[in-house]
């Protein structure tokens, strides 16, 4: 090694050559270092380097521009402030995921006002900003768009607390803007005004999705801002939007990636939907395709042309039949990642066996989620036959009202590569409907043949023995899932002692208790976070957890009128922060 | 007819008493509300504790936040549904019948098909309707269901398919069977 390159910038010449130095003799200047760190962008290697020791600790500090906080209770806007002076990207988690199944109240918490206002003293030149079920206000909106000049990027998926009045704002003052991404957010939406307050300057958008918003936008002003837009990849519109003004808007935009339409279904002429159809052909590089909104059979053979590269398709809203969804899939060769309701039945899932042998990803939404008729919707046949013809099946999200364990043993079978596996069998604590036995050898087979397996959603009817399985075959396993299953303690207890990986953990109805809270004292550390909601816990079991870790924060909420020693809800998760400031009422932080 | 009442036969008071709602139905069948307390037996013991016929399954449809959709889809495709649902002219129906001297109103989404139907106009108006044929409607029948439909015509209950109906029907009206026959001959 060339004894120049040993010299760190602080060190004399000599001392680095020195018998008694305390650094090592292969030290590298702190700005080689530091350029070989830039280009690490996955947060992992970061927290990894970070723990080599104190100068890598540094010098990964000065390099990090991406923040990701997967808790942002799990840290402070003081404590990240101090350690990392260069960000540009943030990305914050805020709310237990159950929370999008309202098993979290109002104003819980989550806020990111304070997060903003640190970061517009410490990171003025904020770049992007990506929240998920965080609250934020229009005044935070408003903030975030007046404190970062060169703000570029925003994307809020599952955030409430706004409303478009807080988009206005973005639109208004962001000169830069690169990515607006509103998804799935509970808002109140005052009219599609926001979109006509982009300025006539702003040529910068690359990324615009604004399908989950319900009213009308200016198309004018839409139009307008997709033509000078020349960079724009993604366009994903509302169902405002109609079929004669989606082809307006392609004719602009031809180099697109991913579109979502807007709403499907409108009396045509032939000479628009000729017109439609060659818009849809001239979208070469088109390889995500959603929305479709009310998607008939009459107006789905215009997207046959744009099929062919599609590698993503999300039917998710339109409520197609099997063989309207036959023709689109026979069309979609390359497919990678599909998404449908379960309006397409089994059939409709044999065609997609047969029709996409590349396919990796496959889920299943319900259609009416509430309806118990068992004649609607998927079964188990219709999983064998994805399974049967996608060998590279490695993500399912199922939904169905029935299954048995011999099918999900053959389907992993088929398909041993799942690295997630949610199957939700919407009937809770159904069993095997053809034997009446409990699902526990399916999940069993799962765990056991998918040795990748990083993320599991179990249901139906199950015992102690599907935990046992996943405590034992589950090594890989980093989020489970649990509704209305177990027997007893011993169930959680095998999954605490038995998955080393694991890091989120969340269970509703079932009947694990105080053994099974406090056999995990030492393993939550270790996680992101643990859900308990309607099981056996109870308040004295939760203190003590809290007492025997002091850097645990153990919150409980209690649902009305029930007994005071029960604790309803329990959300545990580690925090460099101590016990949360902001803590409504109605959570008991103990 | 019915005028000799028995007054300690409960069924006979109730078929008289004036109120919302559908005869034949009572306050057990009112919807759950959708919180429902959790339920801490494990499945071990609801299996031991109750057979097929004994429990009345748990109203695991309204299960707060169960099936896991976010309410995003769950809103959307609720809307979905209503905005099919929204064509229909009106869910209650008003039902009249030739002679009665009151109206009635029923929720025709509450039926699966026409035999249910036709047995609550039955029990409702205390008549007697028969049964439905293509070639002869209710031809034999003291009474026969009619209905208006969207374009305001007046047609025999039971020649289009149920869901057909079911959107299309805007009122019923129980005819007597002698001035039905012009609706129900071929």
């Amino acid at each position: 090694m060339d004894p120049k390159l040993k010299k760190t910038k602080d060190s004399s010449s000599n001392s680095a050559n020195s018998p008694d130095s305390t650094h090592s003799s292969f030290l590298f200047p702190d700005e080689v270092l530091e350029r070989v760190l830039s280009l690490l962008h996955s947060h992992k290697d970061r927290s990894s380097v970070s723990l080599v020791c104190k100068d890598w600790y540094n010098a990964e500090r000065w390099t990090r521009t991406k923040l990701f906080i997967g808790n942002c209770y799990s840290v402070s806007p003081e404590i990240v402030a101090r350690r990392f002076p260069r960000i540009k990207s943030v990305t914050l988690k805020g709310k237990p995921r159950f929370s999008d199944f309202n098993l979290v109240p109002q104003y819980w918490g989550a806020d990111v006002h304070s997060w903003l206002v640190m970061f517009a003293k410490v990171y003025p030149f904020l770049e992007e900003l990506r929240l998920k079920r965080m609250t934020l206000s229009d005044e935070s909106l408003k903030f975030l768009a007046t404190s970062f000049p060169g703000f570029k990027a925003l994307s809020l998926l599952s955030c409430d607390g706004f409303s478009t009045d807080g988009l206005k704002a973005i639109a208004t003052h962001c000169k830069n803007l690169t990515e607006l991404d509103i998804q799935e957010n509970g808002i109140d939406d005052f009219g599609g005004g926001w979109l006509s307050c982009f300025s006539e300057n702003c040529s910068s958008l690359e990324v615009l999705n604004f399908a989950s918003l319900s009213s009308d936008v200016s198309f004018d002003a839409l139009e307008k801002l997709v033509r000078r837009c020349k960079s724009l990849r993604i366009l994903k519109v509302n169902k405002s939007i109609s079929l004669d003004q989606l082809q307006q808007l392609l004719v602009q935009a031809p180099q697109l990636i991913e579109l979502g339409t807007g709403s499907f279904q409108q009396e045509l002429t032939p000479r628009q939907y000729e017109d439609l159809e060659t818009a849809f052909s001239n979208c070469k590089n088109l390889q995500t395709l959603s929305g479709l909104w009310e998607a008939t059979s009459l107006h789905l053979p215009v997207l046959y042309a744009a099929c062919a590269s599609l590698t993503f398709l999300n039917l998710s809203y339109a409520t197609l039949r099997s063989d309207e969804l036959a023709k689109l899939v026979a069309h979609s060769p390359n497919l990678r990642r599909l998404w449908v309701l379960d309006t397409v039945e089994d059939k409709g899932l044999e065609t997609v066996g047969s029709s996409c042998p590349l396919l990796e990803e496959l889920r299943v939404y319900p259609a009416d989620p509430f309806e118990l008729d068992l004649h609607h919707g998927v079964t188990e046949a219709g999983f064998l036959a994805v399974s049967h013809g996608c060998r590279k099946l490695h993500y399912v999200l199922y939904f169905c009202r029935q299954m048995t364990n011999a099918a999900v043993a053959t389907i992993v079978q088929n398909c041993p590569d799942f690295t997630h596996f949610r199957l939700c069998i919407m009937n809770p604590g159904e069993p095997d409907y053809l034997t009446n036995e409990p699902m526990d050898e399916a999940f069993g087979a799962v765990v056991k043949t998918c040795t990748n397996l990083q993320r599991l959603a179990v249901s139906g009817l199950l015992t102690d023995l599907t935990f046992e399985y996943i405590g034992r075959y589950a090594k890989n396993l980093e989020t489970l899932s649990v509704a209305f299953a177990g027997s007893s303690d011993r169930g959680m207890q095998c999954v605490l002692q038995g998955c080393p990986k694991l890091r989120k953990l969340e269970i509703r109805d079932s009947p694990f208790g105080n053994a099974a809270l406090l056999s995990g004292v030492e393993k939550y550390e270790t996680m992101r976070s643990l859900w308990m909601s309607a099981c056996n816990v109870t308040m004295s079991a939760c203190r003590l957890l809290a007492k025997d870790m002091p850097r645990l924060n153990v919150e409980v909420m209690r649902d009305e009128g029930s007994d005071d020693r029960q604790a309803d809800k329990v959300y545990v998760y580690r925090s460099v922060a101590g016990p949360r400031r902001d803590a409504p009422p109605f959570v008991l932080t103990l | 007819m019915e005028k000799g009442v028995a007054y300690d036969n409960d069924m006979n008071l109730k078929a008289t008493e004036l109120r919302l709602g559908l005869p034949g139905t009572d306050e057990s069948q009112k919807e759950y509300s959708s919180f429902v307390k959790s339920n801490k037996r494990s499945s071990e013991e609801m299996d031991s504790s109750c057979n097929e016929e004994e429990c009345a399954p748990a109203p695991k449809a309204l299960v707060v936040g169960w099936p896991p959709v976010r309410s995003y889809r769950k809103n959307v495709l609720q809307q979905q549904q209503k905005k099919s649902d929204s064509d229909v002219s009106g869910m209650y129906v008003k039902v009249s019948m030739d002679g009665a001297p009151y109206l009635r109103k029923i929720d025709i989404k509450v039926y699966k098909n026409y035999p249910d139907l036709l047995i609550a106009l039955e029990n409702m108006f205390k008549c007697s309707m028969g049964v439905y044929s293509e070639r002869e409607g209710y031809n034999g029948s003291e009474y026969a269901p009619t209905y208006e439909d969207k374009d305001g015509d007046w047609m025999l209950v039971g020649d289009v398919p149920w869901d057909m109906f079911v959107t299309s029907c805007k009122r019923l009206r129980i005819m007597k069977g002698s001035e039905a026959k012009g609706l129900g001959c071929q």
